[in-house]
């Protein structure tokens, strides 16, 4: 397990130093990014003085080699637009994106693990045929179509909920609900499937054969063994979710990183940019790495 | 003889609307004594595996109790509900089932497994049971009981498994032990030791075995009483020894003489036949690397294999799985390359074939596939099944489709098979369309890789009388891979052992069984099941 976990960190460094490199290279293929910042009016005298400034004049392997040391110690330079630090931006609308992103996967897993166990335990019933309604019209509604109703009927009609801003934690719920109802579609037929594989195996019915309460073989043998594929989906559902909340923060106006990513390019803000790039891509790094080591905790097979 | 712990009457299953019979049982009466087994046999679809689930309470939902009743311990288990069947199962009923590895949690320790046995009747503490998994699988053989229990079950060989799952059925000293085909899917040298076991423990313990096989040489071996079913129905029953040495129903009789004889029949030495197939030298190594920076494991598969094939010739290539036998049939049609050695068709090199002339010349070696249900395409029809690869190599397609339908005649099957989907055949059919769809290319050779093992006595019976036909009249020559040495020794002029990817003999079929000179060989014979019984059959 030891081996390979290490094994599997390693495999994470390299994807962490690629991204790195990718995100760091995209960004200077994007234009020429003196001239981005000394703005339209600029003459060439400033933007050589720009360039100088921001040592834009140096080789590209040197700029990289400095920029991922600062990366490293988690500052990304000053924003183009903002007088503040790019890593004091980021780190502001950090916890608005991730507190979204966590809610709605639990929403999401919450819904879709018991309505697949459940669609899996009541194949071609009425409760089967209504699970998957519930998942093809997730898979089907777009989310800012989603929100927007969400929104009508619980703040406007009902006035439980607050339309918008990020104040309180109800501020949260319904963002929560439409972000977390468009990932559950596919948890909730991983589950299933996988369900419906393993309650006909062989091993369940040595469990069945041993005499062993239902309850028992329903989480030990059946859900355990169901599980391991929807960890990994999970994991990437979550990335999608911290990357696309970009359109649930417009329509909730939540300040969150998608708002900002969205207004930093719009501004060619592009340190900015930049960060978020590299930060959601090492978040979606450690979530993939979480997940396969979790799954090796689970599944003694897959340790080798 | 003791009183029947279990007396099945009138046993009648249900099979639901639409199915090719109306039961999948029939007014089935067995008793099971204790200190007894009780074997029973039958094809597939007989109704013998669910003879055996209603024993066990675990019939599949599909089926319905239409009538009957299994008394035991005072009371019908037909009327018992789900909560009494949990009482009853492992506790005083076990079961131990075909395959070893499926039957097994992938993710659970097999010392967990074990102990879950005392746990799901809420006996022993904690450290008790764990105490007891080890004592159970040092009582089944297991080797370094305190290691092993705590091992996954991938960790384990298949024999090792099944023993596993036999200290599992054993934890709680039941009255009946229900073992469906537990043999079928080990090697025969693992196969005697764990008939063994079985036989062992059911002695010491005194309990009622309850034993599906559809394998008379398994019979042989172990049991005492036999019932024969055929499609749900009891047609004979008795005592072992009766039943095989004097069959009373006709289909007992013509399941007895289905079964391949151990005396190989005599055979002309094959010298003067041209050579169709040459293999010399042929080595293949694995290495599977653990990840991507693991230290890659070796695994030779094949080593210097060499031998000459002639035409109108069959060479049995038998052997334990992981022997190399199946990866030196996949080398020889150049399915995967060799890392070494030749392959020549006549006087051409195969080896050195580039692609294109590879795809030609393939036509000249043909493989016979195992499984007769996922080796056809289920979309495409017969005909165009077997007639799709001459029409890629340039026959005009009426001439194949015509030639399609002869070929269906060649193996037996009428015409009006041409236009129906392989999902409309049986096993036996379907490995006759497999064979028709082989022998469309005009090859040289033939490659039979475990061609009858999926097959029912009966029909693999009839298949193999097809191939030794096909061989005589077409005058192919044929590569027979097989793990059953009976098979191998109906069909086969000339017999290679494989053992850890070397041939350690090689001799003609009728002076290897009589006189083996390996050791490794001998040991192969000495475990074919119901040895004895050859003679006499």
């Amino acid at each position: 397990m030891l081996a390979f976990a290490l094994r599997r960190i390693l495999v994470a460094v390299s994807v962490a130093l690629t991204v790195s490199v990718a995100s760091f290279v995209l960004l200077h293929l994007s234009g020429d990014i003196a001239t981005a910042i000394a703005g339209p009016e600029a003459i060439g005298e400033q933007i050589a003085a720009i360039r100088a400034q921001h040592g834009l004049d140096r080789p590209l392997i040197v700029q990289y080699a400095a920029w991922a040391w600062r990366a490293l110690h988690l500052d990304f330079g000053r924003s183009f637009y903002f007088p503040e630090h790019v890593t004091d931006l980021v780190a502001a609308r950090m916890p608005v994106t991730l507190t979204l992103g966590v809610i709605a996967l639990a929403v999401a897993l919450l819904v879709a693990i018991p309505l697949g166990v459940l669609a899996a335990f009541h194949r071609d019933t009425w409760l089967d045929r209504a699970a998957l309604a519930v998942s093809v019209l997730g898979q089907a509604m777009p989310s800012f179509w989603f929100g927007l109703t969400l929104i009508l009927i619980f703040s406007v009609n009902l006035r439980w909920l607050p339309v918008s801003g990020n104040a309180t934690w109800k501020h949260f719920v319904l963002p929560a609900v439409a972000l977390g109802y468009y990932a559950m579609p596919a948890v909730m037929r991983l589950t299933r499937n996988g369900m419906l594989e393993v309650l006909s195996s062989d091993y369940v019915r040595t469990a069945r054969a041993k005499g062993l309460a239902p309850r028992k073989i329903l989480v030990r043998h059946a859900l355990r063994n169901a599980v391991i594929p929807v960890i990994a989906l999970a994991a990437v559902q979550f990335g999608f979710m911290l990357g696309g909340s970009i359109v649930i923060e417009a329509v909730f106006s939540l300040q969150g990183l998608g708002q900002l990513a969205w207004e930093s390019i719009a501004r060619n803000d592009f340190p900015v940019v930049q960060a978020i790039v590299l930060v959601l891509a090492m978040i979606y790094i450690a979530l993939t790495l979480a997940a396969d080591l979790l799954n090796a905790l689970l599944d003694p097979r897959l340790r080798t | 003889m003791s009183e029947p712990v279990v007396q099945i009457r009138n046993l009648t299953l249900a099979l639901p609307a639409g199915a090719d019979r109306p039961h999948a049982v029939e007014d089935l009466s067995l008793d099971l004594v204790p200190g007894k087994i009780l074997c029973v046999v039958g094809e597939s679809g007989s109704g013998k595996s669910m003879s055996a689930y209603a024993l066990t309470g675990l019939l599949p939902r599909a089926l319905r109790i239409a009538g009957g009743e299994i008394r035991f311990e005072g009371r019908d288990l037909l009327r018992l509900d789900e909560r009494a069947w949990r009482e009853l199962r492992g506790r005083r009923i076990a079961m131990i089932f075909q395959e070893p590895m499926t039957a097994l949690n992938p993710v659970m320790r097999i010392g967990d497994q074990i102990a879950e046995m005392f746990e799901a009747h809420d006996l022993l503490t904690q450290k008790e049971r764990r105490e007891r998994a080890v004592a159970l699988a040092r009582e089944v053989g297991l080797p370094t009981p305190e290691q092993i229990v705590r091992s996954y079950p991938h960790q384990l060989s298949g024999g090792q498994r099944q023993r596993a799952m036999i200290a599992m059925a054993l934890a709680l000293e039941p009255a009946i032990l229900v073992a469906d085909e537990p043999t079928t899917a080990l090697d025969v040298t693992t196969q005697a030791q764990i008939l063994k076991l079985i036989r062992d423990l059911q002695q010491r313990r005194n309990m009622a075995v309850l034993f599906i096989t559809h394998d008379f040489g398994v019979v042989a071996d172990i049991a005492d009483h036999v019932a024969v079913l055929q499609r749900g129905r009891l047609v004979e029953s008795g005592p072992a020894e009766a039943v095989l040495r004097s069959p009373q129903a006709a289909y007992t009789r013509a399941l007895l003489a289905a079964v391949p004889s151990l005396t190989p029949p005599p055979r002309e030495p094959i010298t003067a036949a041209p050579v169709a197939l040459s293999v010399a030298n042929l080595a293949k190594t694995y290495a599977t690397r653990t990840g991507l920076f693991g230290k890659p494991r070796v695994v030779a598969a094949v080593r210097e294999v060499g031998f000459d094939l002639r035409r109108g010739e069959t060479l049995g290539l038998v052997g334990e799985s992981g022997s190399g036998k199946s990866t030196t049939a996949r080398l020889a049609i150049r399915l995967i390359e060799p890392d070494r050695g030749t392959v020549r068709l006549g006087s051409l090199d195969f080896t050195a074939l580039g692609p294109t002339s590879l795809r030609d010349e393939r036509r000249r070696i043909q493989m016979i596939f195992q499984d007769p249900f996922a080796s056809l395409n289920p979309r495409r029809t017969v005909e165009q099944i077997i007639a799709g690869g001459p029409i890629a190599h340039g026959t005009p397609a009426r001439q194949a489709r015509a030639r399609a339908r002869e070929l269906l005649d060649l193996v037996g099957l009428p015409p009006s098979a041409a236009e129906r989907y392989p999902n409309a055949f049986s096993g036996g059919q379907r490995q006759r369309i497999g064979i028709a769809r082989a022998l469309a290319m005009e090859p040289d050779v033939l490659v039979a890789d475990e061609a009858v093992s999926a097959l029912d006595v009966s029909v693999q019976a009839q298949v193999l009388a097809l191939l030794e036909d096909l061989k005589q009249r077409l005058g192919i020559a044929m590569l027979f891979i097989t793990h059953d040495l009976r098979v191998a020794a109906t069909i086969c002029d000339r017999i290679a052992v494989m053992h850890r990817g070397e041939i350690v003999e090689m001799n003609r079929t009728e002076a290897l069984f009589r006189a083996p000179e390996h050791p490794y060989t001998r040991s192969l014979l000495a475990a074919v099941p119901g040895a004895l019984f050859a003679g006499t059959a």
